[in-house]
């Protein structure tokens, strides 16, 4: 029985492995059912209307209307393409993995379905290739759905056709950005290109593509066959339908937990993840994966858990995966984690994002260390600003913003890793006795 | 060779990578395209990726894939792998070559066959993430077999601390726990059943340890 705070919509009857067939997709949930409506009695502006005025917003991070997206196509005879981001590589972001896991079928069939849409005869899911098991699902989904015919040529004799590519990666989180995506799936290395042009209008080989999230295409079957008004019906007004939120960290059942966009953020880090661990405070918590801005717990915990109210409080939902950092842990050592990432991941195409992700790595090594001063806090405050907006993509932004926000939120803690580590000039003294390696490594 | 077809042949403002256009130069006899006759590359592997570039309307599409058969073949990208793909696909090696190195799981040097990605982010991080590598290196030893590795988040924090095993997800795992795995691995026994990822049900499915809404 699944807990009664969640509304499994996208994870109905999820916990049945045979779902994962055809055969269980259709008996379970009628899967494929509004494939057919749609490629047989509604046309490209239905479907493109009904996705509209559902008012879904993207689950990918930037929550961008799904259907507004779609639109933005040109019409025309001109190959277009359809690409489903699988990439899913932003920390604290396992909600895809699910999805695909245990509902193969109503991707593909979202896809099918968003196709239609966009007008695209050819569609892509990139996967991240650390997604071995999940692919091997989607690709015995997808040769289910050739033979059944839901995709190939002439789909359900309706003249109309539909290939389907699993394409996996292998391994660069840089990739789930969308314009590096589409790079890579042309088989290159995958690095950011400057917008505009949007991928809309230019995007896989210069054509129009149309590029949504894993857990946004899977939303498209029942919206459409259930209509717009009925998706409203989840959520608040601007945040309708339901979200998968993935929650990990400090809790003490961490998982993927499907419920109405909106409801109380305590509820699910309380609630649904069992709160913190036994004996334990919560402390802060990324509300939307580790480029999100921490929150406090007294800051966050009683927002209603939407894209509005993250935005409102100076964060934001992202792509909807709670991270939870209790009392043992350091927020210092978090924002070292934080911006490691984020520098490993930098493709270095641009100086800002390059060097910036680099400096801060020094600098928060330093202050673990004890090699820094309190001014040293100013000048990674200032890198950070010095990052935001000034970037090809927004991986820079990713990076200042989290750690930016764990510098102002949390200083006093920082300044006491500073002290508790050492002064600079017994570190120095130190190094004057061991030799001086390290400190000119270390150095600025 | 002409640029890739699409981005970059008609909007001049598109970065097009100079390897795959022009090759690289500073790379002697590899910076031109290899005949296939030269690289003596196998039926199965020549075949595998004709069929891969077959699957979209652009060949330089399959390079990834393409590099994930050599890999599969020879354990690595070997420099003879990435010629006999580059021969099949008709780019440079250096193109290649150029597209793996920039991607963490595509090896351009010798690595055991059986791959360990222990996870050292945020939230396997929090849960003991850092001692978990450290057990698993352990293990592992000298043993050229294993190739152990920290990485960043898999997408599984649900099981943290967690590592990717050959291609499979493990967790929550205990230090204890990666010296038991090694031990399978090498007498061919199923690893860590109970702590494969495939096998969990979903998150509210299960009991609630705590459950309050306090
Ligand atoms: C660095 C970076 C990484 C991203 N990673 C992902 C990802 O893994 N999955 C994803 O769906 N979107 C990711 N995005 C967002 C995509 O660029 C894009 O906005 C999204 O795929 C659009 O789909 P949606 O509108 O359905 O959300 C990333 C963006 C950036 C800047
Ligand atoms: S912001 Fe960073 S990741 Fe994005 S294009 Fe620039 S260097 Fe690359
Ligand atoms: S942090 Fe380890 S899997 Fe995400």
């Amino acid at each position: 029985m699944p807990d009664p705070r969640e509304t499994r919509v996208l994870l109905e009857h999820a916990d049945d492995p045979a779902l994962r067939t055809i055969d269980g997709y259709r008996r379970l949930v009628g899967g494929y059912a509004t494939q057919e409506r749609a490629y047989r009695d509604m046309e490209q502006d239905e479907v493109l209307k009904e996705l509209e005025d559902s008012g879904l917003r993207g689950r990918g991070g930037a929550g961008f209307s799904m259907g507004k997206k779609a639109s933005f196509l040109p019409r025309g005879e001109m190959a277009k393409y359809l690409c489903c981001n699988a990439d899913e590589s932003e920390p604290g972001a396992f909600k895809d993995r699910e999805l695909m896991q245990r509902n193969p079928h109503q991707l593909i069939e979202g896809i099918a379905i968003a196709a239609l849409a966009a007008d695209a005869g050819h569609a892509f899911i990139f996967i991240r290739g650390e997604y071995d098991a999940q692919a091997d699902i989607l690709d015995a989904a997808v040769a289910e759905a050739y033979e059944a015919g839901y995709l190939g040529k002439n789909i359900l004799d309706c003249h109309r056709d539909l290939e389907l590519v699993v394409h996996r990666g292998a391994g660069a989180y840089i990739c789930g950005e969308e314009t590096a995506l589409l790079d890579a799936l042309e088989g290159k290395r995958g690095n950011p290109r400057l917008k505009p042009p949007f991928p809309a209008v230019q995007g896989l080989y210069g054509g129009p593509t149309l590029i949504n999230n894993v857990e946004t295409l899977s939303n498209v079957p029942r919206i459409v066959a259930k209509g717009a008004d009925w998706f409203k019906s989840f959520g608040t007004e601007q945040s309708p339908g339901t979200k998968v939120v993935s929650i990990s960290g400090g809790v003490r059942r961490p998982g993927n937990y499907e419920v109405e966009l909106g409801i109380p953020t305590r509820e699910l880090i309380h609630g649904l993840a069992g709160g913190p661990l036994p004996g334990r405070e919560i402390k802060a918590f990324f509300p939307g994966g580790s480029s999100s801005p921490v929150l406090t717990a007294e800051e966050g915990l009683d927002l209603p858990y939407s894209f509005e109210a993250m935005a409102g409080a100076g964060s934001m939902l992202g792509s909807g995966s709670i991270i939870v950092a209790d009392d043992q842990v350091s927020i210092p050592h978090l924002a070292l984690r934080t911006a490691r990432f984020y520098h490993h991941e930098s493709c270095g195409k641009c100086t800002p994002c390059r060097e910036g992700t680099n400096w801060t790595v020094k600098m928060l090594e330093r202050m673990v260390r004890g090699e820094a001063t309190p001014i040293d806090l100013d000048i990674v405050s200032a890198v950070q600003e010095n990052i935001i907006g000034h970037c090809l993509c927004v991986l820079g932004d990713s990076m200042a913003m989290p750690v930016g926000a764990m510098v102002r939120k949390f200083r006093p803690e920082f300044e006491e890793v500073m002290a508790a580590a050492g002064s600079p000039l017994d570190h120095e003294l130190q190094a004057v006795v061991q030799g001086p390696a390290e400190t000119l490594g270390a150095s600025v | 060779m002409s640029p890739v077809d699409g981005a970059g042949a008609g909007n001049p403002n598109l970065p097009v990578d100079r390897a795959l256009t022009e090759g690289r130069s500073s790379d002697g006899p590899s910076a031109g395209i290899p005949e296939l006759h030269e690289v003596d590359c196998p039926t199965e592997l020549r075949e595998r990726i004709e069929t891969l570039m077959a699957r979209y309307p652009d060949r330089h599409s399959a390079s990834i894939p393409a590099l994930w058969a050599v890999q599969e073949r020879y354990g690595w990208c070997t420099p003879e792998g990435i010629r006999q793909a580059a021969a099949v696909m008709r780019v440079t090696p250096g193109y290649l070559e150029s597209v793996a190195s920039f991607y963490d799981l595509l090896h351009t040097e010798a690595v055991g066959s059986h791959r360990i990605e222990v996870c050292t982010n945020i939230s396997c991080w929090m849960r003991g993430g850092d001692e978990l590598l450290d057990a698993f290196k352990a293990a592992a030893g000298e043993d050229e077999d294993f190739f152990v590795t920290g990485f960043e988040c898999l997408g599984a924090c649900d099981i943290a601390p967690m590592a990717s095993i050959d291609q499979r997800y493990f967790g929550p795992l205990e230090a204890a726990e990666a010296g038991v795995a090694i031990e399978q691995i090498k007498s061919g026994a199923e690893v860590l059943p109970e702590k494969n990822q495939a096998r969990r049900p979903l998150a509210g499915d299960t009991p609630n340890p705590g459950g309050s809404n306090a």
